[in-house]
């Protein structure tokens, strides 16, 4: 029924990673729902640029502007609170690892939220994503008038509100607008997008500081210089919120139809009543995990997140031992975030090309070595900047690609919740990992805690790899749309 | 949300009038910025009388008083001598400009930001006794403290070191100690071993600020592990970093070198205002209160060995006090608008 259901003109497509020597898939029309620009592939080139559709971009373009904006007050935050209102930054830690945890718990119900289906029978990725860029805009003016650290905190908690909420129907609406065999390049350019705004942010942020006059240090009681950067902070964040509502279509869904048709049958009964739900409820997002290829995923990426070492500890590592003078150490993150940039387009589009769970994997073969480089007895800056470009690489290979890998295994109805119970997995693993990290470098000490967590990432790898072996996916379409990704076995012939 | 059902004109014309409004908030609001901005340069009416004049580390005629002053106007941010007997007299500026600033047997160290194109760096500068640059480091981050030995030998100077986007919110400390004769510089103390209630402790969460020095080898600071923080003797020879007592931030020791004078972190102090001003007995480890009752944020000076003096929030940024070491007295204000200062002769 699977099959026959499928509106889809053109042929099952496997997902590439199925069959590496598969042509690009996608001949014919490209009448993937959502398509905004109705891609129409002909030669290899042509379906290589339509390959992002212009919802897609839309949702870049909100990204790299949202992230223009809170990377500016990121970028002076310390600086303010140090020099503009003179509260000794050790006195205080208003990011803590708890509210990153929250923050990862947000996204469950913001992907859940996304989900549910409003009276005209379409889901409301859109909404729920404008929720969580408004709460986010809304933020900046806020910090004009808190002045105290509780309060301070309590916007920050808020802009992080704002930034879980959106971060699932954001990439359901990137996988569901996108045809499935282009996923990996259409989330490459989204992420090149997202990371291009963070980096300008801190341009943008000193620019205003400069032309506001003050001096950067304002240690004399002088907030006007950041009260500029958090105003201009905000007229860009709002910008973001307006491309969203107006360049990004509210249904993009709409021509699937409305469930019925579960599309593994590999998945539990219960799973596939909870998918044909119109209303699906919270509890059925674990219910999700019974879809074979979402849940070996998901303990793929927890598995994985849990030997990824945070990049405050991997930057400190990189500082202690490969002699780099403490001038450099912020320029560190800027590495990363550059080669991020540059190679996420054409990792994306390799993961296309040769499967993206080899893809995610490999990434992470990547930040092995990164880590193997670390603890070699190299050192110096040719050293530093290998490092840095593998770390680069590792995100690139694996942050876009993991979404994408999700959404070939989520139906269309619960594609928020199932990417936000990935990333949600992924996100809560790390955290897990930097507390048990710190833990260890006190124990044993940094340069060994790196080699145990190298070592355990070169089993968490192979173990990924036996989980995730084999022929990924059979033909299966998912209604409309999409090729879950199950393994032959599950799927009844 | 009907919006993306607009035809597209309408909805393009919509953002380009949007652009231009937000624009012209945005405009305002540095135009605006800019404004206020530019008053600092402009003396203000019944401030402090600042001129330029010479100023020396070593030997001055009569005991000075060394800061930066604060002052709006031409001087504003530069190192200036006031007489250590007149504080609120005219004040001589040496025309350098510091953030934080210290001075001791001729020696000065000075942290200072540079303009970029693009972003602030920060130095740290060694000053001889005419304040001319003998040789500069780069530091990572935001000067807050510094400070040099009695006998002018060693420099040290601490800088925070922000996160960033990546790496979060959080602040960690560099502290760094050059030996201005050799100019052997010990860029990072966190590398030293740290003893901790007498046994070798390792963390990543290490941090150290607030370096006061005994003599050639012998320094006080403050070490943070763990959420907690902790006075540590040092010893440059040796590469180590002792723990003396609990709950101690930004020491400074008595010219005696009896006693250490403290932040120290109370219970029930709002998150923005967490210290109060204490002193700890080195010989029997007993902490005294001084009479300053609010949170101060200085690493304190010792007038001599009964007054301490230090810097609080001010109209211009800060002011300088003093207050008795021995919890006897009151606080009262010495001079308005200065920070970091040290005393000459």
């Amino acid at each position: 029924m699977y099959v026959a259901d499928s509106r889809s003109s053109k042929a099952p497509v496997a997902p590439a990673e199925t069959r590496p020597g598969r042509r690009e898939a996608a001949d014919g029309p490209g009448d993937g729902p959502g398509t905004v620009d109705g891609s129409t592939g002909d030669g290899r080139r042509t379906v290589a640029r339509a390959a992002v559709p212009g919802t897609v971009v839309a949702l870049g373009v909100v990204s790299l502007v949202t992230d223009v904006s809170s990377e500016m007050v990121s970028a002076v935050l310390p600086l303010y609170l140090l020099t503009g209102l003179g509260l000794s930054p050790l006195g205080f830690g208003l990011l803590d690892g708890i509210q990153n945890g929250f923050s990862a718990v947000v996204r469950l119900l913001g992907g859940h939220l996304a989900d549910r289906r409003g009276r005209d029978g379409a889901s409301r990725h859109k909404a729920v994503a404008a929720v969580g860029y408004g709460l986010s805009a809304l933020c900046k003016p806020l910090l004009l008038l808190a002045h105290t650290v509780p309060l301070i905190g309590a916007v920050i908690a808020v802009d992080r509100t704002g930034k879980g909420l959106r971060t699932a129907p954001r990439d359901a609406m990137i996988s569901l607008a996108t045809e499935p065999a282009h996923r990996g390049r259409a989330f490459g350019v989204h992420r090149a997008m997202d990371t291009a705004g963070a980096l300008l942010g801190p341009l943008t942020a000193f620019l205003v500081l400069r032309l506001a006059g003050g001096p950067m240090l304002a240690d004399g009681g002088q907030q006007q210089g950041y009260h500029a950067v958090f105003a201009v902070s905000g007229c860009v964040a709002v910008l973001g919120v307006l491309v969203l509502l107006l360049f990004v279509p509210n249904r993009l869904d709409g021509a699937e139809p409305s469930s019925g048709a579960e599309p593994s049958s590999g998945a539990e009964p219960s799973s596939g009543a909870a998918a044909s739900d119109a209303r699906p409820r919270l509890r059925d997002g674990l219910a999700l995990l019974r879809i074979p290829g979402l849940r070996r995923l998901t303990v793929c990426a927890v598995l994985l997140g849990l030997t990824t070492v945070s990049d405050s500890f991997l930057y400190l590592l990189v500082q202690r031992r490969l002699g780099l003078s403490v001038e450099y150490f912020p320029l560190l993150p800027l590495g990363t975030a550059g080669a991020f940039l540059l190679l996420a387009v054409p990792l994306g589009a390799l993961a296309d090309r040769i499967g993206r769970r080899r893809l995610f994997l490999a990434g992470h073969g990547v930040l092995l070595l990164a880590y193997g480089l670390l603890l070699s007895p190299l050192d110096g800056p040719a050293a530093v900047v290998c490092v840095l470009l593998l770390h680069g690489s590792f995100y690139a290979a694996t942050d876009g690609v993991l979404a994408a890998a999700a959404a070939d295994t989520v139906p269309a109805e619960r594609r928020g919740a199932g990417l936000a119970l990935v990333g949600t997995g992924q996100a809560l693993a790390r955290f897990a990992c930097s507390l048990a990290f710190g833990a260890l470098w006190s124990a044993v000490g940094g340069t060994t805690a790196l080699t145990w967590s190298a070592l355990a990432l070169a089993g968490c790898v192979t173990g990924a790899a036996f989980v995730l072996r084999g022929p990924a996916a059979a033909p299966v379409a998912a209604p409309g749309e999409s090729a879950p990704t199950t393994d032959d076995s599950e799927v009844p012939s | 949300m009907t919006t993306t059902t607009l035809p597209n004109r309408t909805r393009v014309l919509i953002l380009l009038v949007a652009v231009v409004l937000l624009g012209a908030v945005g405009t305002g609001a540095v135009l605006w910025a800019s404004d206020r901005s530019a008053e600092r340069d402009r003396p203000q009416a019944g401030g402090p009388v600042v001129t330029r004049g010479e100023v020396t580390l070593k030997d001055p005629a009569a005991r000075q008083l060394v800061f930066r002053n604060m002052a709006w106007g031409p001087h504003r941010d530069e190192v200036v001598t006031v007489p250590a007997g007149h504080p609120d007299g005219p004040r001589t500026s040496s025309g350098v400009q510091c953030l934080r600033f210290y001075a001791a047997a001729g020696t000065g160290i000075c942290l200072r930001a540079d303009r970029g194109a693009l972003q602030d760096t920060y130095r740290a500068v060694v000053l001889d006794d005419h304040l001319r640059e003998l040789r500069s480091f780069p530091a990572a981050g935001i000067p807050t403290r510094s400070r040099v030995s009695p006998s002018g030998h060693l420099a040290a100077w601490t800088v925070f070191v922000s996160g960033d986007s990546y790496a979060g919110t959080d602040f960690s400390t560099r502290t760094s100690i050059v030996d201005v004769r050799d100019w052997n510089l010990r860029e990072n103390l966190e590398e030293f071993d740290v003893v901790k209630d007498g046994k070798p402790y390792r963390a990543p969460d290490i941090n150290v600020w607030g370096v006061t020095f005994a003599d050639d080898n012998t320094f006080y600071a403050t070490v943070a592990t763990g959420g907690q923080t902790h006075l540590v003797r040092g010893d440059l020879a040796a590469r180590t970093l002792t723990t003396l007592h609990q709950n101690v931030e930004c020491p400074s020791l008595s010219p005696d070198g009896t006693r250490i004078a403290y932040k120290k972190r109370v219970p029930g102090a709002s998150a923005d205002a967490p210290w109060r001003l204490y002193v700890l007995d080195l010989a029997t480890m007993t902490e005294t209160a001084t009479a300053e009752q609010r949170s101060i944020d200085d690493q304190a000076v010792w007038s001599d060995d009964r007054t301490l003096l230090y810097a609080m929030p001010g109209d211009f940024g800060a002011d300088l006090w003093t207050v008795p070491a021995d919890g006897s007295g009151a606080a009262g204000r010495l001079l308005e608008a200065a920070v970091a200062p040290a005393y000459l002769g």
